[in-house]
């Protein structure tokens, strides 16, 4: 059974990925993951905004309260090279190439083209085969307008891409006007994947203690549906880039699904999270007991069969989808 | 050789020597040679390797006591061995140094000399430590400077390798220790020259060997110990000359020459000082001004003070001199007069036995005492002193810098008199602690020492306060060796970072005329001047002083940088100044910047790179006009109803005037009045909270977090109100116990508040149409002072609740009851504090405190005020502090005298049951204390008892009268920090546990030591950073419940108001009211956390939910029904212990230091937590009943 599919230039010899976690922390996960036949390892984000907090937070505590009071002129000591969570970071990416064979992607999460771009040659030049930029932005000024948002995407991407030789990937949310002409945009500015979706971790609310609490849900299945709908309508419109489907892929069904909507690569996190890397061997093996089942020999055969290009009714990804479901629903109240 | 200048402070120049010529160091903290320890535990952690190259062992020990003993130990085996110490610990080591000497062990202990403590502690310096190892063997060397701490430790290393006498080099604490100058370097090369490896290996061989084995420390009779004792004389006797002979190895090697005594001054002098110390500089200073105008003086500078050579110091004395100062920084009581004198006088006479005598007549000897506890030592009090020996009988046994109108021995001296200052630049720049004025003007130091072939010497004076602190900085840059060891007085640039500064002190009053004054204002330089004072206005009009401006925290808040407004004002000092060229400069500060944040991130540098570049733009020299348009000031004053100690003396002390006090006006033992910080408006507070009466629902949580006890509540008849001031807020009061009439205030202390917020973070309720708000929120402070402070004078003359009708085992009851510890001058946010605050609402008013040295004994203890105070009825905790170590044991000796005369007092009451009356006596022998209105209706009785006593005439009768108080219960607490109770103080703890005395232990926990700068103790957890802990604790923490249970009749209880307030109400409760030892640990969140100290109370519950601190109440009444005494109040750890300690930067700093390392501790503590819950767990299901069958 020939599994093999390309993403971001690199030949994987399967396209089921375990998408950036907090696995890749530990390099013990990351040796379980490539021996549960990860053909590719995405690292765990490097946040931008975490690196400015930390920062900032580091040196408010080694200077607050010193030089106060003649006993306690300090209350640390003093170290000569803290190091940054960059520089953790790179060290990370280092000890990851050294015990795997794999591409090795580095992510970058963040939202400003400040810090990113010096980040991301540092990345290149210490060994990441490509790079994963996350950009997680919610907009909340009510005078900015959407093509302010997608401006700061594309330049964010174009100033990477004017860095860095290797490939970049774009993981985005779902939340634009139109995706199609967006897309569009990074397709152009030179992205060599879009990664449809970042799942933008949703607040909730702590109705006792009256406070807003990170909402840290995993997906299921049903997620999958979004990214699937996107990649099946933009996988035949935008041809020079890779599409990887992030979002609610737990079985290998959800896998083949995604894949013939026309994803290159599904990836996978929660379901990792829950049940662990040898998951990926497990989903891996259903994928080829479904494709031997149903005559199907390569990844490639079955790759964009179901995008909207490809489908009968094209509409059924559209709204008709929607109406169709209403009637249905309509119908079966009546009988 | 061209060697590397640097500008460090002694201490790192000690350090710098002790690190690189010793194999072992042995350390404990002690104020002010902490950092010695430090430096050398981190150069150590970073592999830094001495001159053989391998790295020394830097080990922490449980007191100074046990560091010397490490130290015997590790000289006994042969290795190089040193420590650093000063004050009481130096005492606690004396026992050893006399072993050390006496068995010729060669070592250096570096010492910053400091004040010990006598009617009170001082951390500041003096040589009455020093002095008290006179008798001890060790030879003493002192250096007067920083350059000559880095030169004399090496001198000293050399010498004792040579000598085989153990060395003491010291130096003046604070005012050498702490003060930064640039010096000459040594190299490595320096120290390999003069360090003998030949010597050090015979040091090596004398070292216990089972290969060659010996005995030393042999038990001696009459017939031995004497003639074994006199064997060493040969080796004192050739130690000055072996010390000459390095010191010209020295020079030879560096330079630099030194002899055991140097002469400085007129070669024809008539008039000498003999001192030795920092003192000896400014005297130096004082000798070449007033031999430039021809007067015949010198000053002879005491090194090698012990063996003290005769010969040597007749031979340096000129031969012209005929009257001699010997000046003593430290005091004898009782003795002839102070040590250096008395050698002196003995020197003189011993030598003119011997035949010797070049002086011709004998020279008029006179002894003075100066700066005892760092008070300032000046040129003008340098006059004063050669002005006396000019007349014909110079007054002995003088003091010089005080004035002493009760035993009149201080001397006259003209306070104005200078030497020459006009090649030297002086700057004063006043700040806030927490604007990092100080660290800003020690990046300054470095910038003109390293980049300009300026000398450069900086001095910085702290407030005794840890919150809302001042800072002044004295800087001084000039092309010539700077000896000026005292505070700047006449400064060519004053800086206030201030603008509330100027209302209460006197800053321009120390800045030259024509001189240049740097104003941090909230104004724009247009609007300034009418804000300012009218007597700085006449100051600047006056002195016609060049005047800038700049709205630093304005342009701080637009570049990030918070309330930091150092590197704004340093980029002003710069920019106005001319130390440098302006441009050059700025790149310097930029280069400075990088170098000290540059490790800590680029948005850090980034932001300091934006406040800097932004300055110059703020900046701006103001034209006054030329009139006086600001207002009189009006000083806050101590109200005429204040006692007259307050009016007379503390308000002195509060503005800043303590050394014009005379000797007359403070008390003869040390006994100062309780209640002062309430005079002492300070006003720190940018915000404070705010009550909203309409949804609070008067659970009291507030008030029992705030550490300053500047929250209060009260319950009272409404009828009171109708005197109250417009915005006085009140409220029905909640609950079934109160009447319809009764209402509730929640007041708020404003101007005594820090601002910490505590009480917002711990408040319960939340406005319903707005969760932001809560029942207490923060607003700014200036607006409310004048009416909060007319609020806040009604509620304290509203009537306080009467104690019996409270239900004070509940959080919310005992908040209710007046706290008898107010407004300390510990951190804003402090953690400790609202547990001894607790102490004092429940128990305060029979209480008595015996406190560790530590935070609680400094925020408790340290003058001007004192936060410790009384009821309207007089009564309230009597406070002492013995020491660091003893704490535990002074406690129990209290308890004995009350154990012992309530037992006398009973014993006269059946003996006077006659006279007294059968059913008083009865009542008094019977009463039933333990609860409040027991207590309550006892105190009554013993009133009853005193007026019949005080009609009976007999000798019982008096006896009786003065011992009757004691048939009331009193509360004996013992208070202190992690270090005194897990470390130092730790064997006197636990023989005070296992002595069955009824006293009441509370160890305020913070797991380091928190007053001497956060070094670990054995409570500090594993993984956390501390300086002794660079690498992180590798080791858990003791178990000190644990082994307190394990006596089986001591009440243990482990606490955490931020999790549990009434458990913690609850264990307070239980612990004065168990007949026995009693101990209460007490989780006390510490700035050395490094945590927002706002969130203090959310850390502390982080710490119970993973189990990093469980609760639990140990009580061996309940053993007497069977019942199992061990209570766990905290449930299972519910997160990982990770979601806890990343929270702190103790921990959380080492995942950046150490990666590796960091990710192995946090799961030791993770397998630590287990297991100790896992015990805990045993502990708590174990049913006594089934253990017994």
């Amino acid at each position: 059974m020939k599994l093999n599919t390309h993403y971001l230039g690199f030949e994987l010899k399967n396209p089921l990925v375990p998408s950036a976690s907090p696995f890749t922390r530990d390099i013990d996960m990351v040796r379980q993951l490539e021996d549960a036949g990860a053909p590719l390892i995405i690292m765990h984000s490097l946040f931008e905004e975490e690196i400015i907090h930390e920062d900032e937070e580091l040196d408010h505590h080694l200077t607050h309260g010193s030089e106060s009071y003649s006993e306690s002129l300090s209350y640390f000591p003093e170290h000569p090279d803290y190091k940054q969570n960059c520089e953790l970071y790179l060290e990370q990416l280092t000890a990851i190439k050294k015990v795997v064979s794999v591409p090795v992607i580095a992510s970058l999460n963040g939202v400003t083209t400040g810090g990113w771009v010096e980040k991301a040659s540092l990345l290149e030049s210490n060994g990441a085969d490509a790079l994963e930029l996350n950009i997680y932005h919610v907009p909340t000024d009510p005078t900015q307008n959407s093509a302010v948002v997608e401006d700061l995407y594309v330049e964010i991407l174009n100033a990477i891409k004017s860095k860095v030789s290797i490939p970049v990937a774009v993981k985005l949310g779902p939340f634009f006007s139109s995706l199609p002409a967006f897309a569009g945009r990074l397709e152009q500015g030179g992205a060599d994947a879009l990664v449809l979706f970042n799942r933008f971790y949703q607040p909730d609310i702590d109705l006792e203690a009256l406070d807003v609490m990170p909402g840290l849900d995993l997906s299921t299945s049903a997620d999958i549906r979004l990214p699937l709908r996107w990649i099946a309508v933009l996988s035949g419109q935008c041809k020079k880039v890779n599409f990887a489907a992030s979002s609610g892929i737990h079985t290998a069904e959800d896998v083949l699904k995604v894949i013939m909507a026309g994803a290159d690569v599904a990836m996978m996190t929660s379901a990792l999270l829950k049940f662990g890397p040898e998951h990926l061997s497990k989903v891996r093996e259903q994928i080829v007991e479904w494709m031997e089942e149903h005559e199907y020999e390569s990844i490639s055969q079955m790759k964009g069969s179901m995008s909207m290009e490809t489908v009968l009714d094209p509409k059924a990804f559209v709204r008709s989808n929607y109406m169709k479901m209403l009637n249905d629903y309509v119908y079966r109240s009546k009988g | 050789m061209q060697r590397k200048m640097v500008t460090i402070d002694g201490n790192e120049a000690a350090a710098y020597v002790a690190h690189q010529t010793n194999e072992v160091i042995a350390i404990y903290p002690i104020t002010p040679s902490s950092p010695m320890g430090e430096h050398s535990d981190a150069w150590s952690a970073l592999g830094r390797k001495n001159i053989w190259g391998t790295t020394p062992t830097v080990v922490e020990m449980q007191s100074e006591g046990g560091a010397s003993g490490a130290v015997h130990g590790a000289l006994q085996t042969g290795a190089l061995t040193t420590t650093f110490t000063a004050s009481q610990g130096l005492l606690l080591m004396i026992p050893n140094m006399f072993k050390i000497a006496g068995e010729l062990t060669a070592t250096v202990f570096h010492v910053s000399a400091r004040t010990i403590a006598t009617h009170a502690l001082s951390i500041f310096g003096d040589h009455s430590d020093v002095m008290a190892t006179r008798s001890t063997g060790f030879a003493l060397l002192a250096s007067n400077s920083v350059q000559e701490v880095m030169d004399f430790a090496l001198i000293a290393q050399a010498a004792t390798l040579k000598s085989r006498i153990p060395f003491l080099h010291f130096f003046d604490g604070f005012r050498t220790s702490h003060e930064v100058m640039k010096v000459e370097q040594l190299t490595t090369d320096d120290l390999k020259a003069l360090v003998d490896d030949d010597l050090m290996l015979a040091h090596r061989k004398r070292g216990l060997n089972p290969n060659n084995p010996v005995l030393r420390g042999t038990a001696q009779n009459p017939d031995a110990f004497f003639q074994s004792r006199e064997t060493v004389n040969p080796f004192y006797l050739v130690t000055p000359g072996i010390v000459q002979e390095t010191m010209d190895a020295f020079a030879k090697q560096v330079g630099r020459q030194y002899h055991l005594f140097d002469y400085v001054g007129a070669p024809d002098a008539e008039r000498v000082i003999i001192l030795m110390g920092s003192g000896a500089e400014a005297v130096h200073e004082t000798v070449d001004c007033l031999t430039a105008s021809g007067e015949k003086v010198g000053v002879l500078k005491v090194r090698l003070y012990r063996p003290f050579s005769v010969d040597h110091f007749i031979q340096a004395l000129p031969k012209t001199v005929k009257k001699i100062a010997v000046l003593d920084r430290t005091k004898e009581p009782g003795a002839v007069g102070e040590p250096l004198y008395q050698d002196v006088v003995t020197a003189l006479a011993e030598s003119r036995q011997n035949g010797i005598n070049p002086f011709g007549e004998n020279p008029v000897i006179v002894g003075g005492r100066y700066g005892l506890s760092s008070k300032e030592f000046t040129p003008g009090m340098i006059k004063g002193i050669y002005d006396e020996l000019s007349g014909e009988t110079p007054k002995n046994h003088f003091t010089i810098g005080i004035q002493d109108d009760v035993t009149h021995s201080s001397l006259e001296y003209d306070p104005d008199f200078r030497t020459p200052e006009e090649k030297v630049f002086r700057g004063m720049f006043f700040g806030l602690g927490a604007d990092g004025t100080v660290g800003a003007n020690k990046n300054s130091i470095k910038i003109i020492g390293g980049e300009t072939d300026n000398y450069a010497q900086g001095y910085f004076v702290y407030d005794s306060k840890k919150s809302g602190s001042m800072t002044i900085s004295h800087l001084r840059f000039g092309k010539e060796y700077i000896r000026s060891t005292y505070l700047i007085r006449n400064a060519n640039f004053v800086a206030c970072h201030n603008f509330e500064f100027l209302k209460t002190l006197d800053v321009l009053g120390y800045v030259v005329p024509g001189g240049t004054f740097l104003l941090n204002s909230p104004y724009e330089t247009d609007e300034v001047w009418d804000h300012l004072p009218r007597n700085v206005q006449k100051y600047i009009l006056d002195k016609k002083l060049n005047f800038y401006n700049i709205n630093a925290l304005e342009v701080a808040k637009k570049t990030g940088m918070g309330v930091r407004i150092n590197t704004i004002m340093q980029t002003c000092f710069f920019a106005i100044s001319g130390i440098l060229p302006r441009e050059e400069a700025i790149q310097k500060i930029k280069d400075a910047i990088q170098k000290t944040y540059g490790q800590k991130g680029e948005e850090v540098v980034r932001k300091n790179f934006n406040a800097v570049d932004q300055t110059l733009a703020h900046l701006h020299q103001v034209s006054p006009p030329n009139q006086l348009t600001g207002s009189e000031q009006s000083h806050a004053l101590i109200p005429d109803s204040a006692p007259k100690f307050v009016r007379e003396v503390t308000s002195r002390l509060i503005a800043g005037k303590g050394d014009d006090i005379p000797v007359s006006a403070f008390p003869v033992d040390g006994t100062f009045p309780v209640g002062t910080t309430q005079y002492e408006k300070r006003n720190i507070a940018t915000e404070v909270p705010v009550w909203v009466e309409d949804i609070c629902i008067q659970c009291n949580k507030c008030v029992l977090v705030c550490p300053h006890a500047v929250i209060r509540p009260k319950i009272y008849e409404a009828s009171y109100l109708k005197d109250a001031p417009e915005s006085f807020k009140s409220v029905k009061a909640r609950g079934k116990e109160y009447t319809d009439s009764e209402v509730y205030t929640l007041q708020v202390a404003a101007e005594d508040c820090t601002g910490c917020a505590l009480c917002v973070d711990i408040c319960p309720v939340k406005d319903k149409t707005n969760v932001s708000r809560r029942a207490i929120n923060m607003e700014p402070q200036l607006p409310l002072r004048e009416t909060e402070r007319a609020n806040w004078d009604f509620f304290l003359s509203l009537p306080e609740i009467d104690r019996n009708r409270i239900k004070q085992g509940t959080s919310r009851g005992s908040q209710l009851l007046q706290p008898l510890f107010e407004f300390s001058g510990a951190c804003s946010g402090c953690g400790e504090t609202p547990y001894v605050k607790l102490a004092t609402q429940l128990f305060g008013d029979r209480m008595i405190v015996a406190n560790a040295t530590g935070c609680s004994s400094i925020y408790g203890g340290n003058l001007p005020t004192t936060p410790w105070t009384k009821n309207e009825d007089g009564r309230g905790p009597s406070w002492n502090n013995s020491l660091f170590e003893d704490n535990a044991e002074f406690g129990m000796g209290f308890r004995l005298t009350i154990d012992k005369q309530a037992e006398f007092a009973r014993e006269l009451v059946h003996s006077l049951k006659k006279e007294i009356g059968a059913e008083l006596a009865d009542a008094l022998l019977s009463a039933d204390q333990s609860d409040e209105p027991g207590i309550f209706e006892q105190r009554q009785r013993v009133e009853q008892l005193n007026e019949i006593l005080d009609r009976l005439s007999s000798s019982q009768a008096k006896q009786l009268r003065s011992v009757s108080d004691n048939l009331v219960k009193k509360s004996v607490w013992i208070m202190g920090g992690d270090g005194w109770a897990y470390d130092i103080g730790f064997g006197g703890l636990d023989h005070v546990l296992a002595s069955g005395r009824n006293v009441n232990i509370l160890v305020l926990d913070t797991e380091v030591y928190s007053n001497t700068g956060g070094q670990a103790s054995k409570a500090t957890p594993i993984g956390a950073v501390a300086k002794f802990a660079f690498s992180g604790k590798a080791l858990g923490k003791k178990d000190l419940g644990m082994i307190a249970m394990s006596y089986g009749n001591v009440y243990v209880a482990k606490v955490a108001m931020g999790y549990s307030d009434a458990q913690t109400v609850r264990a307070f409760m239980e612990a004065e009211a168990y007949d026995g030892p009693s101990i209460i640990i007490a989780y006390s969140h510490c700035i050395a956390h490094g945590i927002n100290m706002a969130h203090g109370l959310q850390h502390q519950k982080l710490a119970v939910e993973t189990g990093q601190w469980p609760l639990y109440r140990y009580n061996p009444d309940l053993k007497k029904d069977g019942k199992n005494p061990f209570k766990l109040d905290s449930k299972a750890p519910k997160l990982p212990i990770t979601d806890y300690i990343y929270t702190e930067n103790r921990f959380k700093m080492l995942t950046k230091s150490m990666p590796d390392r960091a990710r192995e501790l946090a799961e030791s503590a993770q397998e630590f937590v287990n297991e100790q819950y896992k015990h805990y767990k045993y502990l708590a299901d174990m049913n006594p009943a089934k253990a017994e069958q």
